[in-house]
């Protein structure tokens, strides 16, 4: 059991008028090795959420355990959680630093005590992990495209050799070509590496390919955590908080009322061209 | 931490000195300043105190809000008071070790004092009443006749109300920043003097290029709008003088009068 939520509450501007109830009562469990979507709208909590299990945010009440250790406790070191739970912020790219891509991406293993040689062989190992092609090591964070500077800086995060990797809005910004890229790398590392992954973001379309998991936040609550098939059938509800289903979930229920015999678990665009193809053929022989 | 700082704060209620034209506080706030240096005596600080306070009451101000910026300044004020107390020459009160107090520099510490503490609050009196956009505003208006010695004044009002609108910004870029590079596992709190000089560059580094890039997309989207600077440009909310304006005037001139003679006299 990897992280655990233990009726967490969150409060920004503490005694103020202005208070504002970020997480309100939250109970959540990552298992080992999950792919978990976490899904809101903006302002939903969702990157309050994530700050939290890392460290970087106190809850104002309840409790976070990771791997069965309350992180609260006063001689648990945080400096120890933060490189076994990698965040990867929004825009990560805007924390790039360096003279060059490889003493960037050495930056977290060294914090971590490890010395040049083995922080070298960790940061070599990351980029090569995001797929950032050699000839762009030793250039300048600065001269490299968005999609490149943004692989640079999950590659930071993922030198520290973390067991659970969060990542923030990882496709803000980018084309959609650049986001399929990013998103497949990221499926491609919790194959290899049974790692267990967050996304965090606000498009359905974007997690429902790749997690066997969502968690749909709302003003601080949860208000899903199903598998994407349960979650997509209730499209409805979603769009009353301003989210939505997957595109093909529409197109299936619209083929569904007019009488074609399509399968309304598929998610992804691959099973959806499946299903609709046997459809169409079943009409035919008809 | 960064929050904490409430000089140059606006402080949002409604108040006769809020509804103020800007140019009556500037002007006030400068004349209330010389004033502090022109008069001497205690009578004349007495005037100067109870002219703030009722300044002060009348702005719907918690006292204990202006207080809490006052800390910052606190350092800075010792010192000073130090400086008079112990290095004026004049006839010795107390001595001991190798400083004395003499009467002089008693005399001189306590005007000081009371000279920075009015001067302060009365300067935090107006950031205080008038929100950042008004007092440049005013700033302009009341630079406008140095534009025969070529002083720019739209552009530097301008300057100014960029500078202020991005404080906050900056502010949340550098949280975020920080806690980006925490969780890369920096560590701000520990080692040497050098060492935390040291941990500061990740966090330098991408601020600068934040705020280049940010004004770049600024001047980029002021340059969309057509902006070119003050010449022919007319504002939304021109500054006018009104009724309650006029009084402020008057009680100023009114408060100058009432100082002078009183320290005249006395």
């Amino acid at each position: 059991m990897a992280i655990i939520f233990d009726h967490v509450n969150h409060v920004y501007g503490g005694d103020t008028p202005l208070a504002v109830k970020a997480l309100d009562d939250i109970c959540l469990q990552i298992q080992d090795g999950q792919f978990v979507g976490i899904i809101g709208h903006t302002g939903s909590g969702k990157s309050t959420l994530v700050q939290h299990m890392n460290g970087l945010l106190k809850a104002t009440s309840g409790h976070i355990y990771f791997n069965g250790e309350d992180i609260y406790d006063r001689d648990y070191s945080l400096k120890k959680l933060r490189s076994k739970v990698g965040l990867v912020f929004q825009y990560p790219e805007h924390q790039l630093f360096e003279v060059d891509v490889f003493s960037d991406v050495c930056f977290g293993p060294q914090n971590l005590g490890y010395d040049k040689k083995e922080a070298e062989l960790k940061a070599f190992e990351a980029l090569r992990k995001v797929g950032l092609p050699s000839e762009l090591y030793y250039q300048s964070p600065f001269e490299l495209s968005g999609g490149q500077k943004r692989r640079a800086a999950i590659a930071g995060v993922l030198a520290m050799e973390p067991e659970v990797l969060i990542l923030d809005e990882p496709t803000a910004g980018l084309d959609p070509r650049g986001r399929a890229e990013i998103l497949d790398q990221i499926k491609g590392l919790q194959t290899d590496t049974g790692m267990t992954i967050l996304l965090v973001s606000h498009s359905m379309e974007d997690v429902a390919e790749y997690v066997d998991r969502i968690v749909v936040m709302n003003k601080g609550r949860i208000l899903y955590d199903d598998c994407p098939k349960e979650i997509f059938a209730r499209y409805r509800e979603l769009e009353e908080i301003g989210l939505a289903a997957p595109q093909v979930t529409y197109i299936l229920h619209e083929l569904q009322n007019r009488g074609f015999q399509v399968d309304m678990n598929a998610t992804t665009i691959e099973e959806a061209a499946e299903t609709v193809a046997d459809a169409v053929r079943m009409r035919k022989k008809r | 931490m960064l929050r904490d700082i409430t000089i140059g704060q606006y402080y949002q209620t409604e108040s006769p000195v809020h509804r103020l034209d800007p140019r009556v506080k500037i002007g006030g706030t400068l004349l209330y300043i010389i004033s502090l240096f022109l008069f001497s005596g205690f009578a004349g600080y007495i005037a100067a105190a109870v002219f703030l306070a009722v300044v002060i009451r009348l702005s719907h101000v918690p006292f204990r809000f202006m207080v809490k910026g006052m800390k910052a300044i606190l350092f800075l004020l010792l010192i000073t008071v130090g400086f008079n107390l112990f290095l004026t020459p004049g006839t010795e009160l107390i001595s001991f070790w190798k400083l004395s107090i003499t009467r002089e520099g008693a005399e001189m510490a306590v005007t000081m004092a009371v000279r920075l503490t009015l001067l302060i609050i009365g300067s935090s009196v107006m950031t205080l009443t008038t929100t950042p956009n008004n007092l440049t505003d005013g700033m302009e208006k009341m630079m406008k006749p140095l534009r025969i010695f070529h002083v720019p004044a739209h552009e530097v009002a301008m300057i100014m109300s960029i500078a202020l609108r991005f404080i906050p910004i900056l502010l949340e870029e550098t949280d975020k920043i920080m806690k980006a590079q925490l969780a890369r596992g920096a560590d701000f709190d520990s080692g040497n003097l050098l060492q935390r000089a040291r941990s500061m560059v990740p966090i330098l580094v991408p601020l600068f290029i934040s705020a280049f890039r940010r004004a770049n997309d600024l001047a980029m989207a002021m340059e969309a709008r057509c902006y070119r600077g003050g010449e022919g440009r007319t504002k939304m909310k021109p500054l006018i003088y009104q009724r309650r304006d006029r009084i402020g005037y008057l009680c100023i001139l009114g408060y100058l009068v009432i100082g002078v003679t009183l320290s005249r006299i006395w």
